[in-house]
């Protein structure tokens, strides 16, 4: 089997899911392999919640729709509800417990309880409670060489807004340590 | 070599437009192409194009007529329900030999339909883009990189055979992201030269014409017939298809664009179960790639057509095999894109009819 990670973010419109796929992405495009990134733009992205899939793998990537996430990222209930479930076999959630009242079962996978949006709020970036969900995955799935992680995190962040960049590296280191 | 970068298939298609020549865009906003007119409108001043919002589809098909009777590269985008008002704008193109690129991010329709992706403007694009005897160049990319390829392509089909190419995407390539290389730009001294193009003869020439109305019988058979002649040179030498294990397999699926994409990853699970599989990928649809059919008859026992659609490409591989082999077909439509899975049962379960049909031989 390739070397494969399949990842789904999923929340409210506004809590930066987008970008932290694409945060994502960078680090496959950077390590030079196959990426894929998918948002929803249905009625659903409308109605307040926002996912999007990404996929990184060593060989072309089919689907870019992901189905069954290796690895989940929520930040909301509705998103946790439906998403879990369909993680495979082996796979991680990390959930934002500062909004999921509970999560649902998924004896499957490894979940990675974690008040992300609390511990930003702490740290005084409360808008970035994605990253320090991304850094978190990272740290539990090794997805990218560490250094990718930061590099794409430069391409990620637009030079008019470069003095989010520190604050957003700071986010991630936050969310590998935690 | 240039740095690949994260694009938007909406976004490549109008980055590599520009870099194609394209300096005329005409469009109005539809989900799910708005990224491609958003991205027009801000680069096209940059490189002394032209982007306008225009008040309507309609006019902004005709838009591309007055572009490329005047010799420019142009283009127009939409979706689904915005493709069929060009349908008129399309035909008069044909109809005056004017080369130009509409390109179709689809979604679910008939109607206003949905904004999820989908593949049912098959027939549209294939058959019937317009009214009156004509056919249109259909182009199916797959990748975000295919997209960006296939415009130059596209503009060059156009020029060369003085008719409009479409492009047929669907609302999933167009909103995805992937890794892509940029073709290098063309200089305008790249661009072929246009001596039947109306833009002013400077007492130097005849004053040229475009125009599609042709009151006199024989005169039209005769323009038609000139057209169908570059339509069977263009059957002779475009047709295009990517194959992937077709050489021995069983199974032969047949798919384009997203679908293609997703009917890859079936035929590698049904040959990690031993079901020799295969994928036949159109990425010209009209004209048909009847030829990538034909090599497979001799070694193939059946074929399955893949769509998001209720069926339509199915009537073309139907039209190749011509009764030789069962055709078979699996979609899903309205927006809703098919698994890997659910193309793996269907072709475990045609597996497993050959399986009973030669052993009942």
């Amino acid at each position: 089997m390739s070397n494969t990670l399949n990842v789904v973010l999923a929340g409210f419109g506004g809590q930066g899911l987008l970008f932290a796929g694409k945060l994502l992405a960078y680090t496959g495009l950077i390590e030079d392999r196959h990426v894929s990134w998918l948002p929803s733009y249905g009625p659903e992205m409308r109605g307040g919640t926002a996912n999007c899939s990404v996929c990184l793998s060593d060989e072309p990537i089919g689907s870019p729709l992901v189905l069954n996430p290796d690895a989940l990222i929520a930040m909301n209930q509705p998103s946790i509800d439906k998403f879990a479930p369909e993680v495979t076999q082996g796979g991680v959630i990390i959930a934002d417990m500062t909004l999921i009242g509970s999560v649902p079962d998924a004896p499957q996978a490894t979940i990675i309880e974690l008040p992300a949006t609390q511990m930003a709020e702490d740290a005084g970036f409360k808008q970035l409670a994605n990253i320090i969900c991304a850094g978190r995955l990272w740290a539990e799935t090794h997805f990218c060489k560490e250094e990718t992680l930061f590099k794409a995190m430069e391409k990620c962040v637009p030079a008019r807004k470069a003095n989010m960049l520190e604050l957003n590296k700071q986010a991630l280191k936050i969310g590998i340590e935690s | 070599m240039a740095e690949k970068v994260l694009m938007k298939g909406n976004e490549a298609l109008a980055e590599s437009a520009i870099r194609a020549g394209c300096r005329f865009f005409f469009g109005y906003p539809i989900t799910p192409q708005t990224e491609l007119a958003a991205y027009m409108a801000k680069r096209m001043p940059k490189v002394g194009g032209t982007y306008l919002q225009a008040e309507s589809e309609i006019a902004a098909i005709n838009m591309v007529y007055g572009a490329a009777s005047a010799g420019a590269r142009a283009m127009t985008s939409s979706s689904s329900p915005g493709i069929s008002l060009k349908g008129e704008g399309v035909s008069y193109m044909t109809g005056s030999d004017l080369p130009g690129v509409i390109i179709n991010v689809q979604r679910g329709g008939p109607g206003l339909g949905g904004i999820q992706p989908s593949q049912s403007d098959y027939w549209q694009a294939t058959r019937a883009m317009g009214h009156g005897d004509h056919r249109l160049v259909v182009l199916a990319p797959a990748t975000v990189q295919e997209m960006a390829d296939l415009i130059f392509d596209a503009f060059d089909i156009a020029d060369k055979y003085r008719t409009p190419v479409m492009i047929l995407a669907d609302g999933m390539l167009g909103q995805m992201m992937e890794p892509v290389t940029l073709p290098e730009a063309l200089s305008p001294e790249d661009l072929p030269a246009k001596p039947w193009a109306t833009d002013g003869h400077k007492n130097k020439r005849p004053h040229n014409i475009t125009n599609s109305l042709y009151l006199t019988a024989e005169d039209l058979e005769d323009l038609n017939i000139e057209r169908y002649k570059r339509y069977e040179k263009i059957e002779a030498e475009e047709q295009r298809a990517e194959t992937f294990l077709t050489e021995d397999a069983d199974i032969v699926l047949v798919a384009f664009g997203a679908t293609s994409r997703i009917c890859r990853s079936a035929v590698r699970a049904a040959r990690d179960e031993g079901i020799k599989a295969g994928l036949i990928r159109p990425i010209t649809l009209w004209p048909f790639p009847s030829e990538a059919i034909v090599q497979t008859l001799d070694t193939a026992k059946a074929y399955l057509s893949v769509e998001m659609s209720m069926g339509q490409m199915v009537d073309d591989v139907r039209l190749v095999v011509n009764g030789s082999h069962p055709v078979e077909f699996y979609g899903r439509t309205g927006g809703v894109i098919p698994t890997p899975d659910e193309v793996l049962s269907k072709v475990r379960q045609m597996a497993s009819e050959l399986d009973s049909a030669k052993g009942g031989e």
